[in-house]
Order: structure tokens, then sequence, then C-alpha cells
């Protein structure tokens, strides 16, 4: 009882003594709850996308494997269902094709899947957004992904015509749907989305099996397995049993790419809750540490005092620790709260990316619980070492004044050095020296703010520098169209014959199954000419890859991958024509940027399939003026199947970027301002605090605001300036770090540094700086001259 | 002890309507009429100042005296422009004091006063010779930093930090910050109250040389009453008003004093 009497009192100390600091108070509570927020956010998102993600995939039956062939009977499904670990079996047929809307003159790229509208739950089912299912009678109908529709203004009742295999087909949409298929609606070969250039159809058997020439067959197993099951296994067996039948390759979940871009979604977000909190918590465990000591230090005669009335150390102990933790409660809540606020922000943002029905965003007490868990943590880990020494004091020592601030001779350099200088600059210098542990540790913080703006920076430049690269480097093309099956390379010819295409560059692709050892890979071979022009391979430096010669280059991934080195041979199972098995050496590897590629002069390639002068699709340059017609030609040459239009994918994908993740950046550029200020305020708090009646002598000596201001705020902008280069190098650390930690499979994120990187993240400092530079400055001026030097330190 | 030329600086301001203002040019360092100063508003105000009417000719050396809280602090407050008048007027060399904002009231200080507090408030992280530099730096017209230590007899001590130095020679180094400027006029608030009395007098006698040498106008507060024989006014405060002014006709040296 005695107890709870007892801290009552010091309660209301405490209650008075948080109002007394509260500017101070509320800066460490942004920076707890900006370390909170993200945290929250991160894993609030990460926990929603994930149970959104399997909600989805359980109600619709996403399909566990994927075996795509040319031409499969449908009794072989049956064969299929009987492998073991097979649930359900599907037979599907899937084919490209060309949309035409009225309008616009631009083909547009699409994947025509058949459907069964009668079906009771499909595999990969769809949800109808709008409109109605297709008639079972009607081929004629389609149903049509909600993100095209969106895009293109499309609804139920409007017409669309599709060119499949070089026929056009006059469809009316039924209705608007979406799919746990194309949650994230990738064209395929290409690695940016844009919702409006790749349509996505479900029609009818009948017509697709009309149009794909499939009649009583099937081109795609899609089906579904039990608990259990070996993947491996089960693959090899698909790709046997297709394997009379033009088998692509079999492949699982894992290796679908709407799910494969999700789950590295998932990844990052995971990266990031255990990447950016850390650093905003090891800064607030700082500033409360600065905070509290300097509390301590202002109430050693309190603390004296309460002792010799018979208070316990525990007592006294247990009052800065609430003193800490009601800091850390506040910035736990309010961080909390920003940070759901934040997630279901993030949560809109991720739907012009992620195609949900609906999103399950559970507000998240376990996070909460994280986040109260962790502040209070940090906070009793910033209190600890001050609270310590105040309670270790004796009831005597404590009451007597602490020794007063000592200046000594300094040695021979420091002296030349502050002859240089006048005598405020000289009380900014001595005073950084006299205490330089604080000094350091405030540089640190401020420096832990600009490595953030650093890393964000450096993030902003490897993301412009891919696309950069991706579309003017790499890809230096109009247009890319892909051919139904390999041509003859007359077809080049052909293409450069229509009227405004002024470059044509072949190119011939092959899908493959590489194994080296024990280990394999699906993926394909990129044919190129000799000396490309507009599609080239580059490495890690931007030079053009050499791939003249009879091996084959890949990827340093993909040799990582397969365990591979120059000089070995790779088996290679080819998976379209007449699927050679082949033995090609490896003569490079190359730093690739995105994806996992592998690269072969297209003759030497064509030469070892034996398909001489085969392409499956080709580069244009076009002339801008005759766009439009060679739209309406390239409509009507029947063997293309896909159409790529670089530059308005560019320019797509550049918007998304400033929509999505530029704004993320632009919460980041405020929380490390939020960090930058919360330490400068702090610090310079502090120090007006301690100097108050130096500031006021100085005032009193006929020293303007301004110039009485310059001694304090002159430390700040020196700690500001000594904080530049820790800040550069934490942001080059944390950089590193968290480009190796988001790099995947699909894309590898460049280390690149730039200088405007560090110029942008010191403009932040300078700004933080400012800003809390302004309040303490208010405060030189509201110093009261004749009560200050009153006083006794 | 070398006689340092006394100069005026002026403060660029109007000169004031008033009549009574004008007449006490001549002669006067300061004036002031019905001077009132109230911290706190209603039931809980303070009148530390209660109207006071005063006029210091230039070159006096002048005692204020009276008991804690009876208004002296606040007038040197308000002459030496650290502090503002609740209402009446103060002059300095005919040019009102209380109409001044407070960048003109910076320049007043920089260019005309000398403050010498009873806790030196002396910069901790400069030497002696730096904390006087602190001044010359920004006056238009100092006399060089070590001339005004070498004036309170501390020339040998330049060097030394505060912490190093006692609490006599810490205040002397605040009279020399003070004096290195040239000041018109020199506020010492309690000079010898945080010194014994040995040490006090030697004080004392560093300010009583300054103000026969420099003719510098010189105000002290104290409590010590025996400080009063060295004075050529004594004022004396009671209850935030003045009690009586006594011109004093037989002034003793410093040495003279003990308490």
């Amino acid at each position: 009882m005695a107890m709870f009497r007892l801290t009552s009192m010091l309660d209301r100390k405490l209650i008075r003594d948080l109002w007394r600091i509260k500017g101070q108070a509320v800066a460490i509570i942004f920076v707890i709850a900006a370390g909170i927020s993200l945290l929250v956010m991160a894993r609030g998102m990460m926990i929603s996308l994930d149970e959104t993600m399997v909600a989805y995939y359980e109600r619709y039956r996403f399909a566990d494997m994927y075996a795509p062939a040319k031409r499969a009977p449908d009794h072989i499904l049956d064969e299929a269902r009987a492998l073991p670990g097979v649930n359900d079996v599907e037979g599907r047929i899937s084919g490209g094709g060309l949309v035409t809307l009225p309008g616009v003159n631009a083909p547009i790229s699409a994947r025509v899947i058949s459907f069964d509208p009668e079906a009771r739950s499909p595999i990969n089912g769809v949800h109808l957004a709008a409109g109605r299912m297709i008639e079972p009678t009607r081929s004629d109908e389609i149903l049509l992904l909600e993100s095209f529709a969106n895009a293109r203004e499309l609804e139920p009742g409007d017409k669309l015509a599709i060119t499949m295999n070089g026929v056009q087909h006059e469809f009316e949409i039924a209705g608007i749907v979406l799919a746990p298929e194309f949650i994230y609606a990738l064209p395929p070969g290409e690695f940016t989305v844009d919702p409006g250039s790749f349509a996505v159809l479900w029609a009818n058997e009948e017509a697709m099996e009309a149009a794909y020439d499939l009649d009583g067959a099937f081109n795609e197993i899609i089906l579904t397995t039990s608990r259990g099951v070996n993947t491996q296994e089960l693959i090899d067996s698909l790709d046997r049993l297709l394997a009379p039948y033009g088998a692509i390759g079999a492949f699982d979940r894992e290796d679908q790419i709407s799910n494969n871009y999700l789950t590295e979604e998932l990844k990052q977000l995971d990266t990031m809750s255990r990447v950016m909190p850390p650093i905003f918590l090891a800064v607030s465990v700082f500033l409360l540490n600065i905070v509290i000591t300097r509390l301590v230090q202002t109430e050693r005669e309190q603390i004296g005092l309460i002792k010799a009335f018979g208070y316990s150390n525990r007592d006294v102990g247990l009052h800065y620790l609430k003193f800490v933790l009601a800091i850390a409660i506040a910035g736990a809540i309010v961080g909390w709260g920003g940070g759901i606020w934040l997630g279901r922000w993030m949560a809109g943002v991720y739907q012009n990316y992620y195609h949900f029905p609906f999103l399950v965003y559970s507000i998240e007490f376990n996070t909460f619980g994280i986040a109260l868990v962790v502040s209070s943590l940090a906070a009793a880990l910033g209190g600890y070492f001050a609270v310590r020494s105040a309670v270790e004091l004796t009831p005597a020592v404590a009451m007597r004044p602490p020794a007063p601030p000592k200046y000594g001779g300094g040695n021979g350099v420091s002296r030349q050095i502050s002859k240089l200088l006048d005598q405020p600059s000289r009380m900014i210098v001595r005073r950084l020296a006299s205490q330089p542990v604080r000094a350091m540790l405030t540089a640190f913080g401020i420096g832990a703010a600009m490595g953030l703006s650093v890393m964000m920076r450096f993030n902003t430049n490897a993301t412009d520098y891919m696309i950069d690269v991706s579309f003017n480097v790499v890809d230096r093309s109009d247009v890319l169209v892909t051919f139904a099956e390999p041509l003859s390379e007359k077809v080049a010819l052909e293409l450069a014959s229509v009227d405004g295409i002024t470059y044509v560059e072949p190119t011939r692709s092959s899908p493959v199954l590489f194994t080296h050892k024990r280990k394999d890979f699906l993926g394909g071979i990129s044919g190129m000419p000799e000396d490309p022009v507009l599609s080239r391979a580059v490495d890690s430096d931007l030079q053009p890859v050499d791939v003249s010669g009879d091996g084959i280059v890949l990827s340093t991934q993909l040799a990582d991958i397969l365990n591979v080195s120059i000089g070995e041979k790779l088996h290679v199972e080819v998976r379209d024509g007449r699927r050679p098995t082949l033995e090609i050496p490896v003569v490079g590897t190359v730093e690739a940027l995105l994806g996992t590629p592998a690269y072969m002069e297209m003759e030497a390639l064509n030469r070892r399939l034996k398909e001489p002068n085969r392409v499956t699709g080709a580069y244009l340059k076009i002339d801008p003026i005759k766009r439009d017609a060679v739209y309406e030609n390239l409509k009507a040459v029947p063997m293309i199947a896909g159409v790529s239009l670089r530059r308005e994918a560019y320019e797509n994908f550049q918007k998304m970027i400033d929509e999505g993740p530029g704004a993320f950046r632009n919460i980041m550029t405020i929380f490390s301002i939020i960090i930058a200020a919360g330490v400068v305020y702090n610090g310079a708090r502090i120090a007006f605090i301690e100097r108050q009646r130096d500031l006021a002598s100085l005032r009193v000596l006929g020293f303007t605001k301004i110039e009485t201001g310059y001694v304090l705020l002159g430390e700040l902008g020196a700690l500001a300036i000594l904080a530049l280069p820790i800040g550069s190098a934490i942001g080059f650390f944390l950089w590193s770090y968290l480009a190796t930690a988001l790099s995947t499979e699909l894309y590898q994120i460049p280390v690149i540094y730039k200088e405007d990187g560090l110029g942008y993240a010191a403009i932040i400092v300078f700004v933080a700086t400012a800003i809390a530079g302004a309040f303490v400055q208010r405060d030189v001026s509201k110093l009261d001259m004749a009560t200050a030097l009153k006083t006794r330190d | 002890m070398k006689v340092w030329p006394h100069k005026g600086y002026g403060v660029r301001t109007h000169t004031p309507a008033h009549k009574s203002a004008s007449d006490a040019k001549s002669g006067a360092a300061f004036l002031t009429r019905g001077l009132s100063k109230v911290y706190g508003e209603g039931p809980a105000a303070v009148h530390a100042l209660r109207g006071v009417d005063l006029e210091i000719p230039t070159g006096e050396l002048v005692v204020l005296l009276g008991p804690s809280g009876s208004g002296k602090s606040t007038l040197l407050n308000i002459l030496g422009g650290i502090d503002r008048a609740s209402s009446g007027e103060a002059f300095f060399q005919g040019q009102e004091l209380t109409a001044m904002n407070d960048r003109r009231l910076t320049e007043y200080r920089r260019h005309h006063v000398g403050f010498v507090f009873q806790f030196y408030n002396l910069m901790p992280s400069l030497t002696a010779l730096e904390n006087v530099d602190l001044v010359a730096e920004i006056a238009p017209d100092p006399m060089t930093s070590m001339e005004a230590l070498e004036m309170v007899g501390l020339g040998p001590r330049a060097s030394h930090f505060p912490s190093e130095l006692s609490g006599g020679e810490q205040q002397r180094v605040a009279i020399a910050r003070a004096i290195a400027k040239n000041p018109t006029v020199l506020f010492c608030d309690e000079p010898t109250g945080a010194l014994d009395s040995k040490t006090g007098v030697g004080v004392l006698k560093a300010l009583q040389d300054l103000n026969q040498g420099l003719g510098t106008t010189t105000l002290i507060i104290t409590h010590a009453a025996a400080t009063a024989a060295m004075a050529d006014r004594v004022v004396h405060f009671a209850d935030g008003q003045i009690r009586e002014v006594v011109e004093n006709d037989h002034k003793v040296s410093a040495e003279q004093i003990s308490w």
C-alpha cells in the first residue's frame, strides 16, 4: 500500500516532468511512431496480402501445377488424373491473340483461355465482378479481365474483336472478372505490368477449339495436387506423359508468374519490416537516453532528497522507468494507428498492381503487442544507464551540485586552430570537443536519418536505372512482335517491306529445360543476330555481350542456379520444334539486370535445333509518322501472336512507379526528416537548457538574438556537417544490404551509388536541422535575461 | 593609472519631445519619471517598482541599497536594457530607453553598457582573455583585452579558463570584460555577493579606480551597507520606492571599507 501512495506523489511529478519537456517528448514519440508504423504497415500488409491470397486461391481453386503442351488429345486427361498425388485435373486451351478496339490503332496482346461456364467449381475459377457468365451455347461471348476492362473503359455488352491464329473473331463481353491466375497480370516475356496493354479473356471451349484448331484436344493441363505430393516426381511424370504431344515443361505454382511476383512482394515486405523499424528504434533509444540523462542530471538534488526521505532505489528507478515507458507507449500507440492508416493506404496502392476481388485487412493486435514490447524495450534500454547512475548515488552526494563543466588548456594544435576563430565559434568548437561522445552520438543519430534518405534515394536511382537500361539500352525497339510458332526468316523480309517499318531485327527463342548434374531449370534460350542493334544482351557495365560462336552465354544468376562454370557442357532439352536434346558448352557468363537469361547466336542455335533460318519474333523500329498504318498492317499479319509496344510500356511503367513506390518513398522521406529533426531538436533543446545562462549572458553583453542563436545553432550545424560522412556511410551500408535482400530471381537490384543520392539526403538533413533550429531559435528569442542571470547553475 | 578619454556613442533615436527629458540632458546619465514594474497579473501581481523618479549625473559612482525585493535590481535591469518597465519613462543621455525596441536595446547594451553580476557569468569554455575578447570583438571602440585584464590586475592569468580561477579572480575578469568596450555606464548587481570580505574589497577597489580613472558612470547594488561610504550618491530603496537619496561629500577609498 505504501508503494501506491508513494508512487502517486512521484506520478504527479512524472506528469509535470513530461509536460515540461513536451516538445522533446513529442519529437521522440514521432521517431518511435515512425518505426512502429513501418513495422505495423509492413507486417499488416504482409499478413493481409498473404491471407487474402490464401483465401482467394482456395475459393477459386488456384491450380497447383501447369503442364503446357502443343496439342494433346482429351483422353490423356484420364491418364494424368491417375498419376500419384493428383487430386483433380482439367484440360484447357490457352492461346495468344491480338485485341482490336474501336478507336485504338495499336494492337493489344491478349491471352485467351477456354472456360466451361457450367463447371460447378472449376480449377482456376474466375470471380464475376460485373455482368454475367458466358452462355454455354454461345461461342461469341467472352469474360474479360477487370484490370484491362477498367484501363480501356469496357463494360458488359461492349463488342471486342480478337485475332486468333490470324483470323479475326467478334465477341461480346458478357462479364468482367478477376482471376487468381492473373492477380499480377504480366504478359509472358515482359517484366512490367501495364493493365491497358494486356488483355485476358475467357471464351467457350467450342470457340477456342475452332480458333486454335484443337478439336478434341487441349494444350494445357492444370491440376490440383493432394497434400504431401512429391512435386518434382509429378512434374517429371507429366513431362513424360505429354512428351509425345509437344510438352513444353510442367511447372508448379511457385513458377506461375502472378504467384511468383506476389510471393516475392511478400518477401520484400518481410525484409522491410525487419530492416527499417530497428533503425528508427535505435535512434529512439539514443534520444531517450540523452533526454533521460539530462533530466537525471538536473534532478540529482531532488533524487538525493527523495532518497533522503527514505524512498528506495527501486522507487526512484521505477519513477524514471515509467517516464520512458510513457513516451514509448505513446509512440507505440501513435505508430500503431499510423501504421494501420498507412497500411490501408498502401493496400490501395497495391491494388493498382495486384488485383484481388476482396482484401482481408484485419487489424492485427499481435502487431500491436509486438510494437508495444519492442518500443518499451527500446525505451527501457535508453533510460537504463541514466537511471542506474541516478540511483547509484548516495543521497548526500546526489544533493551536492555536480562539478561545473571543465575546459582544459587544450593542446597546441587546437590552440592554433582557435586563433582563426572568433570567440563564439571557439565556444562551439570547445563545447563539442569537451563532450565528444555526446557529439558523436548526436552526429550518428542525424547520420542514421540521412542514411535512410540515402538508401531510399539509391533505391530510386536503381529503379530508374533498371527502367532506363531495360528500355533504352537492352531493348531499343519500338515494337516487339512474337509469332505463334517458328517461321521462316522470310517473314522478316516481309515485315521490312511494310511501309513505315524502318528496321527489322529477327529473334529466335526456344523454351528449354537446362540440366547440369542434379540441378535443372526451366527457362529459355534467346537467339540473336551476331551484331544486334535493337535488342542487345548487355552485362552489368552495359557493355554488349559477345554471343558469337557455337556456345551459350548464361546470366550469372542462371549459372549459379545450375552450378555450372565456363568450359563445362550444359544438358539442354528443347521443348519445341523437333525437341532435340543438346549438349552445349558454356562460353561465357554475364551479370544480367532482369531475369535469368541465356543467350546464343541465332544461327548457331538454329543449327543445333536443326531448324535453319527460323525466327520466333522480331524487334521493329517504326517511323513515328506512319505508326498507325503500321499497327493496322501488323494486325493483319496472320502469324503474329503478340505485339508489345515498348514506348507505351515504358511510359506506363514510369507512371506506375511514381504512383506506388514513388508515394512510398515520399513517406520514407518524411520519416527521415522526422528522425533528423527529432535528433537535432532534442540535442538543441538540451544544449539550450544547459546553456540558458550563458546565452542570456551573451544577450546582456549586447549580442543580438541571431548572434546568440549562432552559438547554439552553429553547434547544430557543425554536428549536421559531421553527420554527412556518417550518414553517407550508413546509407551505403543499408543500401547494399537492402539491395541484396530485395534482389530476386526476377529482379537483380543493381547496387549502384550516385552522388545525387548523397546530395539529396544532405538537403534533407539540413532541412530537418533548419526546422529544429527554428524551434530552438524561438527559445533563444524568448530568453528572459533578468531571471537567467540571477540563478546559479 | 592611464585615464581613458570618455567617449559617448550616440544612440540613433529621435529627440524626446518631453521638456523634462531635454532638461535632463544636461549632465544627467539617467533620468526616470514614474517608473513602475509589475510582475504577473490580478491578485498575484507583484509590484517591484512603484513610480520611481530618479536622476543620476554623469560620471558618478552610485550605490543602491535596500532589502531583498525592494526593487533595486529591477531598476538596474530596466536602466541596463535587459528588462522592460510596465509604465513610466526612463532616459539615457536624453534618449528614451522605455520606447526602444529589442534591436535598439541590444545596440544600446552593446555600445554603452557594461555589466558585472553576482555569479560572474563568464563563458566556461573561453579563457579569461577570450571572455574579454568576446565583448571587445563586437564593440565599436574597445581597448585591447589585455589592457582591460591588466587594469584589474589579471594580466598574468589571461590564458586561464574560469574553472581554473578563484571567485575573486573570476569577478575581476567579469569587470575587465565589462570595461573593455569603454562603456558609458557600468552596472554591478551584487558584485561582491559571492565573495569573502577581503576579496570583495579588492573588487570594489577595481570598480572605484575605473570610475575615477575613466569617468564611467557606475551603479552598484549591494547588501553591504558599508559600501555606501565609497559612493558619490546613495539611493535607499524600500518596497519598490526610493526612500531617500543621500549625496556623500566624504567619499572614502575602497580599502577603508570592511563588512
